[in-house]
């Protein structure tokens, strides 16, 4: 059977350099053939958010295609098509309460409603857990 | 007895706070008390890697055998070349890190 990874993401998006290293993580394991769990905790479940959009740079004169600003909702389904282009797990799961706390409902298909009880059961189940926490 | 890994992974600016410095000092302890020890430098932690830094605990580290990596891609992003690493660190592909994870080395994220 092959291995798994579960992660733990507690930051929120367009906040810190660590979540742009966990998803380059993520895509690197599925890149090899390793499956991924994400739970996502706190300020991560607005991750997901399909409302996100992105936008110009007026005071540097770049347009919308030129500034490429980045899309977290749209990286987390790029790392779901990785997962479905390799035929390995890909599972994130969004705490509930958390979704609740910040009204971040409207998310990429395919993410699902948890709690930290999936958290214990993704640690348990897969080789190896990795807490990216807030600081 | 299977030898336990782990995997610091510092993200910090080590110039930035005291806590690099008292990391090092628990990756050097674990070492000696037997387990296999990996320092990953990632994001402003490559900041640590110049051999220009002239970092203590760098040195503390090596002498200790505990391993330090940093990942290319930071060190690229903030125009550090390998040529300026300081000799114990060595330039890695995030590879390095799940391949570490799947063999079950136990991560502690800074």
């Amino acid at each position: 059977m092959p291995k798994s990874l579960t992660f733990l993401l507690m930051d929120a998006p367009y906040e810190q350099s660590r979540t742009a290293t966990a998803f380059r993580l993520i895509h690197t394991a599925l890149e090899r053939g390793i499956g991924v769990r994400v739970f996502a905790y706190e300020g991560a479940v607005s991750l997901p958010v399909t409302q996100q959009k992105p936008h110009p740079n007026a005071l540097h004169g770049r347009g919308l295609e030129e500034e490429a600003h980045p899309t977290p909702h749209l990286w987390v389904s790029a790392l779901m098509q990785a997962a479905k282009d390799k035929g390995v797990e890909f599972d994130w799961v969004n705490c509930g309460l958390c979704v609740d706390e910040r009204g971040a409902t409207e998310v990429v298909a395919g993410v699902r409603r948890g709690s930290p009880a999936d958290f214990w059961k993704m640690a348990t189940e897969t080789a190896n857990t990795v807490v990216i926490a807030t600081r | 007895m299977v030898m336990t890994s782990y995997l610091i992974v510092e993200s910090r600016d080590p110039f930035e706070s005291h806590g690099f410095a008292r990391r090092c000092e628990v990756a050097a302890a674990l070492k000696a008390d037997g387990a296999s020890v990996t320092v990953f430098l990632v994001e402003n932690g490559v900041i640590a890697a110049r051999g220009s830094a002239r970092l203590a605990e760098l040195e503390q580290l090596a002498k200790a055998g505990v391993s330090v990596i940093a990942d290319e891609f930071s060190l690229r992003e903030r125009g550090i070349a390998a040529a300026e690493l300081a000799a114990s660190v060595k330039a890695v592909p995030l590879e390095a890190v799940t391949d570490q994870m799947v063999a079950g080395a136990k991560v502690l994220w800074n």
